[in-house]
């Protein structure tokens, strides 16, 4: 080689180094600026006093609240109380709430709330109910969706992580809950070694009856299955309906350092579960009868009060001995998410480790227990042959798939966690159309009844898990991020960014049409049965009962009655009961008393709460209105006189006129 | 009595008296008046319906409100109208059947002097009732604007601090202008048939 040749070598090099650093530099990922087009802005705006055409129900991870939202604005309209204790508004402080959060465990003030549902009619959204799960302490609520608060709650016994839950079936015949931790069931001796798991341990499925009419729920049955873990679960629909789909993962038995020890199998396993045969053998008797011990707990509308209720036995059907009721189809790596399209016939199963997804058939899997195409079982269940069950697979969708949601055109969108973004693909092709990146790690995502018969389409949410730089920085902790798409077109548009409360993980998209109208306004004071309500300042009076003082106190604009009590001693425990006497609409009222080592109550028009004060030194006490509801709102206030314990000062109250020591 | 108001009616004006009766049986049971109030607060408004013998719509609420600047509370049980009402509506309503009935020029006339006196007069009375209502106020009203009455309009508009009191005639209201301007037409007629005769 001569000296030319080689320095043209050298140069050739170098040229070529520089345009592939070049070309390189160029496939460097859009930014997120970039990724935004033009009339983002304007599809979100929604004018001052116009309103939103969805609600968006969104989950509040461990909050254990949810929280509403509008969409496409993506405006927090209300933080709804349900597994936690909120002392803005006094749910789980008042006596008639307490018993909402009891439960076999005693008082818990908090939850870990996931997933949520919306109740159906004929596998469509009928806003009626919102159905909520509770994670930790395994529980599940109705909400009702004419006053946005909590209706109801049932604890779910034999189960640990109520993961797998609430999802429902097409008429909200049942809620589901599938238990996350297998664990010895409540009537066998639970003092044993951890690692009998695979021998010991038992997971559960519980089916909740839903009242159609007045959403009021039982639980009907359960199903023990062998020991794992159960994720999600998706209802059948059209031809798959009466089954149930649950994802399942730890079929390795770990018991311990399951990051390593449950990721060792190829596939874990989808549950199909013929819910309507269980019904039957239920009905032929083959239920047993297992003690146990869990509550009801449900709020009435007229009394306002809640009762709990403990119950010690559940009908218990083990699936070893049901033929034909359970199958367990193959699925990559940890399946997560299990999705039903809206025709009822592909189900999606997202291995949250897996490089693939698979979507199964449903006639398939019909075929193949019919011509029975099992590889043997797995703990005494068949096993369906994988290719037998398979539609086909989504090839190189991204890494990570973790939920699939779909629209009204016959395509899925897919969230991944590891590649941080959301795929649309079509459920009949399985050819990709479009992936946009999320800011960051979606987890769940959402369509507007992406989960039922007849999606709307139109938006996507993805709940991201990762925030980073997305917002001004609130030091280390940092608020969760939503993204909204808009799906109408071919490509997903990136829209908005925005924050949401605790760590969202599910969410329900409904047109508002389905709801707004059946707002309530305020409560029928003519129809509040409450105890100690007081239906008019005439009505307020103190009662001792020993040390029990109870007050029946009214509040209207701009006073309360009564605003003077004296002869309240140390050592008396004192019950505020206070109606809201007002009939108007956006007219609550608060109250709080000073010192009280309790919270404040926020009680809407119509409606009795009462507030418990334990006195603790003697003094002049004021209490006063907390929620500014009138222009004299500053006026709305009253003195407790609280005197030595055995002291002889008299009881008197009264406002005005009637007060003590007034000249009449 | 002249001869020509001995004669007999038009065709017309017995149809109209006849539809005069049904009108103002109808206006028994339907509201006669209106009276809307819109404020920042209340972007939905409240409404108050005045019928023949009852007060209706958001009447407890604008009670409540009405407390701040010491207005008297509304009860239809405070009124001698809304009990004598109803009767004086059916007693015009037969009246006018029998106009038809009776067939004479003067028996009309007499009817639609009564009728026209009883609109006059019951303006007057609703008048008096809205400034009695506000200016009557409680002189230990938490709010007092020195110089400043609460008296709704008889009919239109007028703002009365926060709130704008809008006040029309409803359904019923209209109907009895309606049979008023009605009954008046045809008395022209008859009126002008009467001097060619």
């Amino acid at each position: 080689m001569t000296k030319i040749q080689s320095k043209f070598r050298i140069a050739a090099i170098g040229i070529f180094s520089l345009s592939t650093l070049i070309g390189l530099n160029s496939c460097k990922p859009k930014t997120a600026g970039s990724a935004v087009s033009g009339d983002a802005a304007q599809k979100v705006y929604v004018a001052p006093g116009e309103h939103d055409e969805f609600y968006s129900f969104t989950s509040g991870g461990f909050s254990g609240q949810v929280s509403v939202y509008g969409i496409p604005s993506g405006r927090l309209f209300k933080v709804l109380p349900v597994f936690s204790v909120d002392p803005e508004t006094g749910y789980g402080y008042s006596e008639e709430s307490k018993p909402m959060l009891n439960t076999s465990y005693g008082f818990v003030p908090w939850g870990d709330q996931h997933h949520l549902a919306v109740s159906q009619t004929n596998g469509e959204s009928d806003g009626r109910w919102l159905f909520a799960n509770e994670n930790n302490t395994p529980r599940v609520a109705r909400l009702d969706l004419t006053t946005f608060t909590t209706s109801e709650i049932i604890e779910i016994p034999n189960s640990a992580g109520n993961h797998s839950s609430p999802f429902i079936t097409e008429n909200t015949e049942y809620v589901v809950a599938g238990t996350r931790f297998s664990v010895p069931f409540d009537d066998e001796n639970g003092d044993i070694p951890i690692n009998s798991y695979a021998e010991k341990f038992n997971g559960a499925i519980t089916f909740i009856k839903v009242n159609p009419e007045t959403g009021r729920m039982n639980i009907e049955f359960q199903l023990k299955t062998p020991a794992v873990n159960y994720d999600l679960s998706h209802t059948g629909k059209g031809p798959s309906s009466g089954w149930f789909f649950f994802s399942s993962y730890n079929t390795e038995k770990a018991h311990t350092l399951l990051e390593v020890n449950a990721s060792q199998r190829d596939k874990d396993f989808i549950l199909a579960v013929n819910w309507k045969k269980a019904e039957e053998y239920l009905k032929a008797g083959k239920g047993r009868k297992v003690k146990t011990n869990y509550v009801h707990n449900v709020m009435d509308e007229n009394t306002h009060t809640a009762t709990s209720t403990t119950i010690n036995e559940v009908t218990v059907l083990d699936i070893l001995d049901l033929e034909g009721v359970c199958y367990y189809i193959p699925c990559p790596k940890s399946p997560h998410g299990t999705d039903v399209d809206p025709t009822g016939e592909y189900i999606v199963g997202s291995g949250k480790l897996a490089s693939l997804i698979p979507v199964f058939s449903f006639s398939k899997i019909q075929k193949a227990i019919q011509d029975k195409k099992f590889d043997g079982d797995f703990d005494g269940i068949p096993v369906i042959n994988y290719e037998a069950a398979l539609h086909g697979e989504v090839q190189k969708p991204g890494l990570g798939p973790l939920h699939t949601e779909f629209d009204n055109n016959g395509n899925a969108y897919t969230s991944f966690f590891v590649s941080s973004e959301v795929v649309k693909w079509n459920v009949k092709t399985l050819q990709v159309i479009d992936r946009q990146p999320t800011y960051y790690s979606t987890g769940h995502l959402t369509v507007a009844g992406g989960d039922t018969k007849k999606p709307f389409g139109k938006y996507l949410v993805a709940w991201n898990k990762i925030t980073k730089d997305r917002y001004l920085p609130t030091g280390p902790e940092l608020t969760q991020s939503a993204q909204l798409f808009d799906i109408s077109g071919e490509k997903m548009q990136l829209l908005l960014d925005f924050p949401t409360i605790g760590e969202p993980h599910y969410a329900q998209i409904i047109p508002a049409s389905l709801i707004k109208d059946k707002q309530k306004r305020i409560y029928d004071i003519n129809k509040n049965s409450h105890k100690y309500v007081a239906k008019g300042e005439d009505k307020t009076k103190i009662v001792r009962e020993g040390n029990k003082v109870h007050v029946y106190m009214t509040l209207v604009r701009t006073h309360i009655t009564p605003d003077n009590i004296e002869g309240i001693k140390i050592g008396d425990e004192v019950y505020f009961h206070i109606t809201n006497l007002e009939q108007d609409w956006d007219l609550p009222h608060g109250f709080s008393v000073k010192g009280n080592n309790n919270a404040e109550l926020l009680i809407l028009p119509g409606e009795t709460k009462t507030l418990k004060w334990v006195p603790n030194r003697v003094g002049i006490i004021p209490f006063y209105c907390t929620d500014f509801c009138s222009a004299l709102h500053q006026e709305m206030q009253g003195y407790v006189r609280v005197s030595p314990a055995g002291s002889n000062v008299p009881l008197a109250y009264g406002t005005g006129d009637t007060a003590p020591g007034a000249k009449k | 009595m002249s001869l020509s108001s001995q004669s007999a009616l038009r065709g017309i004006t017995r149809i109209a008296a006849v539809i005069s009766g049904i009108a103002l049986a109808i206006v028994i049971i339907i509201p006669i008046w209106r009276i809307e109030l819109d404020a920042p607060q209340y972007p939905e408004g409240l409404e108050m319906y005045i019928h023949a013998n009852k007060l209706a719509g958001d009447v407890e609420i604008i009670n409540g409100l009405n407390h701040y600047i010491g207005m008297q509370e509304l009860h239809a049980e405070n009124f001698i109208e809304f009990t004598v009402l109803p009767y004086i509506l059916g007693f015009f309503a037969i009246w006018a059947l029998l106009v038809a009935f009776v067939n004479k020029r003067w028996f009309f006339y007499s009817w639609l002097i009564g009728f026209v006196l009883f609109g006059v007069l019951s303006m007057v009375d609703f008048y008096k009732w809205l400034y009695d209502y506000g200016h009557n106020l409680d002189p230990k009203a938490p709010i007092q604007v020195p110089g400043m009455t609460y008296q709704p309009p008889l009919i239109g508009f007028k703002q009365l601090l926060n709130f704008g009191a809008y006040s029309i005639p409803d359904i019923g209201g209209w109907l009895m202008a309606g049979v008023g301007v009605m009954m008046a037409a045809v008395f022209v007629s008859e009126f002008l048939a009467s001097k060619k005769s």
